[in-house]
């Protein structure tokens, strides 16, 4: 406050459009789906038949069904996240190599604004049209599909900011192509790839429409359980493994804004 | 020990050229080096060296033109393949590497022949090749840093060293392979003045110890005249001198060179007949010959080579009045006006040890040799284009008025005087655009040389000083443009 004015003299403005004005609406958001949500979650998680109890954690870590398609949905995540590296990563290089990669990286992203369960229900089409049994593989199968984008966009972005003069130097110190790429690129895109990792992991360990359309009735994940509980009025049960989801998100992200290094560029989920 | 000027060529370049989206940034140079040399490109920014010293790297791959070393042809060999390692101008450590694998990273790369034999499946012989263990590196590594003055640092990360000590890691870094020549690219730039005079000797210590080849890009005149056993002078993408630093000093080849090295006075004068010169309206004896009678040239005058006399001397030759003079910690910097036969006012610079009096009358000496005189690079605007109308010519793209009736389409030879262009502030105000290149002061104007969209340079004599780099508009008035047609080829006429 400017010492000139002196309170005496100041008047209460009535209403004044300042800047936190705008941040208003946003906030309304926030308070209505993110933060009531979570207290009921938190609310619910611990009542039991009416009363307040432990008894939903109880139920959740005595019930061996749900623990294990806890862990299956991990496996799950864990391949899928895997497999986009290892084709997501090669693509978001040859993409930073171009010149045009930039309008190339578009065709990678326009998927992105389809809605993921016309995607996930045109892939179920072709699955049945190619005679394939739906099954775990076709679940993975559809995670990489729907998540790639996820996995090659942070990667490109990092790799496509990586100094040109550290390849330079690597050359002139006598490193080929594959030796630039193992020694320079790769260790210099570490963010890149954990927010990748982030971005593909957390989705698909949560996802549930993928199962149900692709999943044949076999794979259940972790996101169809909590949906199911839900369905089922079992809203202790469900409030409970919502909170382990939540967790795990924040977990990741801690994990991922740790690693990731605080001056990169890579573009975090937190 | 051999003299340098009897070693063999390490590095040669031969009519080399380089274009970028069809501009022209380095010119047909052709140039080489000798072993051990301490060779310096020096230029303003934009003149062509740090490219010229990339496709020497193998970064950029010339559009025409050879590169050899050792007298083999290198120019589609890679850069990882060459012995050739570079100090880059803003380091490039690895920021994910220690100081000692920095280091080490190309040492790590390295396969050295065992001396031992082997035939192949099919019987062919070839050598065992081998890495170097790990002690090698480490000791590589350590009399490296040791080198640069940076033992102990070897565990510590590239992020926490200072600007003076990164240097030194990417000097030890590119040394510690052990090239055969080690390319410089304005490796002193980003550091303060104290610490890059430090640098420079260390260099050049470094240089005799070795005896490896170095190759230095900069744009500061006295770092290279410091530092080189020979400079190459450039400016344009064209070389314009390559000699050792004094000559370069003393016998610059051209205005520009002379402008760029050092503090000069350049004036227009004439040769009258051998060993006489006329500049400023007066003649005098000098040491040069064989220019044509009365041949318009560039006359340089060193700072120092003037002497400041009494008005009433003898020795006086010119007689002005003292306008400023500034004491510069060794010497004084005086400016003197020399009236010439014109009554023009010329600047004259003079360098020189004891105090003399501000607004007080002059005399000035020169002796015969301190005159250098250069041909013109050119005396006139000339241009050949076609009539693009009765009484309308086309220059350069743009279309100007002219007293000629010549038909539409004859070829003709355009001829302007230097000062007969117009310069304009604004570059709409101009019938055609183009981009000053160049200015330097002749004592009583400035001649700069503007380039327009259409890659022609024209000089032109100014009483202003217009800004390197800037935007122009250029007229050339009617009476002054002179036509001639081009005879003895097919005219529409």
């Amino acid at each position: 406050m400017p010492k000139s004015l002196s309170p005496a003299i100041k008047r209460k403005p009535v209403f004044k459009i300042s800047r936190k004005v705008f941040s208003y609406p946003y906030m309304l958001v926030l308070m209505l789906f993110v933060i009531v949500p979570t207290a009921m979650l938190l609310i619910n998680a611990f009542i039991y038949d009416g009363e307040a109890s432990g008894e939903n954690f109880l139920l959740f870590f005595q019930n061996t069904v749900y623990t294990d398609i806890l862990a299956n949905s991990l496996l799950v995540g864990l391949l899928s996240t895997i497999i986009c590296l290892v084709i997501g990563y090669p693509v978001a290089y040859l993409l930073s190599k171009f010149k045009h990669g930039q309008m190339l990286m578009m065709i990678f992203a326009i998927p992105m604004w389809i809605n993921f369960l016309i995607k996930t229900r045109s892939l179920a089409s072709i699955f049945e049209w190619l005679g394939m049994d739906l099954g775990a593989v076709s679940v993975i199968i559809g995670m990489v599909y729907i998540f790639l984008p996820m996995m090659i966009m942070p990667i490109h972005t990092t790799i496509s900011n990586i100094d040109k003069s550290y390849v330079e130097a690597a050359r002139d110190l006598g490193a080929d192509g594959i030796t630039v790429l193992f020694k320079v690129i790769l260790p210099l895109s570490v963010p890149g790839i954990i927010s990748g990792i982030t971005m593909v992991f957390i989705p698909t360990i949560s996802s549930f429409a993928i199962t149900t359309y692709l999943g044949g009735g076999e794979v259940e994940l972790f996101g169809d359980v909590i949906y199911n509980a839900y369905n089922h009025d079992l809203y202790g049960v469900g409030s409970v493994m919502s909170l382990f989801m939540l967790v795990f998100v924040l977990v990741a992200s801690f994990a991922a804004n740790r690693f990731g290094g605080e001056n990169e560029k890579g573009g975090s989920l937190l | 020990m051999k003299t340098i000027t009897e070693q063999k060529k390490i590095i040669e370049l031969k009519n080399i050229s380089k274009f970028y989206d069809g501009k022209p940034v380095v010119k047909n140079i052709s140039f080489f080096i000798r072993q051990g040399e301490f060779v310096t490109f020096l230029g303003p920014s934009g003149c062509g060296k740090t490219t010229t010293l990339r496709m020497i790297a193998g970064f950029e791959t010339p559009t025409e033109g050879q590169v050899l070393m050792d007298g083999v042809d290198i120019t589609a060999i890679p850069p990882h393949r060459r012995s050739v390692n570079t100090v880059f101008q803003r380091y490039a450590l690895f920021p994910h590497l220690t100081v000692f694998n920095n280091i080490a990273f190309g040492l790590k790369l390295q396969r050295i022949p065992t001396g031992q034999m082997k035939k192949d499946f099919r019987g062919r012989e070839y050598e065992v090749m081998r890495k170097l263990t790990k002690a090698e590196i480490a000791e590589k590594v350590h009399n490296a840093l040791k080198m640069v003055d940076l033992e102990g640092y070897d565990q510590r990360n590239v992020g926490s060293l200072s600007g003076g000590q990164m240097q030194r890691v990417a000097i030890a870094r590119a040394l510690v392979n052990e090239p055969k020549v080690l390319l410089l690219d304005e490796p002193l730039g980003a550091l303060d003045l104290k610490m890059r005079k430090d640098m420079q000797i260390e260099l050049m210590n470094m240089h005799k110890k070795l005896g490896i080849t170095f190759i230095y890009v900069t744009h500061d005149q006295e770092e290279a005249l410091t530092m080189s056993d020979s400079i190459i002078v450039m400016r344009d993408g064209e070389i314009q001198q390559i000699a050792n630093p004094q000559k370069i000093y003393d016998e610059p080849a051209n205005a520009f060179v002379a402008d760029f090295i050092g503090e000069s006075n350049i004036f227009s004068g004439s040769m009258p007949e051998d060993l006489r010169v006329r500049i400023l309206g007066k003649s005098f004896e000098c040491v040069d010959k064989g220019f044509k009678k009365n041949e318009p040239v560039d006359v340089i005058l060193r700072p120092e080579d003037i002497t400041l006399v009494p008005t009433d001397s003898d020795k006086a030759m010119l007689v002005g009045n003292i306008q400023t003079s500034v004491f510069k910690g060794d010497h004084f910097q005086t400016t003197v006006i020399v009236k010439d036969d014109e009554d023009y006012d010329n600047e004259v610079l003079v360098h020189h040890t004891n105090p003399c009096d501000v607004e007080k009358p002059i005399g000035l000496h020169i002796s015969p040799d301190a005159f250098h005189i250069m041909h013109k690079a050119r005396i006139i605007n000339e241009i050949e284009t076609e009539m693009w109308d009765e009484g309308i010519v086309e220059i350069c793209g743009g279309k100007f008025e002219c007293n000629s009736s010549l038909p539409s389409g004859t070829k003709v030879k355009v001829k302007i005087d230097f000062d007969d262009v117009e310069v304009m502030d604004n570059e709409e105000d101009g019938e055609i655009g183009g981009t000053v290149v160049n200015s330097i002061y002749k004592g009583n104007y400035y001649q700069c040389i503007i380039r327009t969209d259409t890659y022609y340079d024209f000089f032109v004599d100014t009483d202003d000083d217009w800004l390197k780099g800037d935007r122009v508009g250029i007229n050339l008035p009617k009476d002054k443009i002179i036509i001639e047609e081009i005879k003895g080829e097919e005219t529409d006429a």
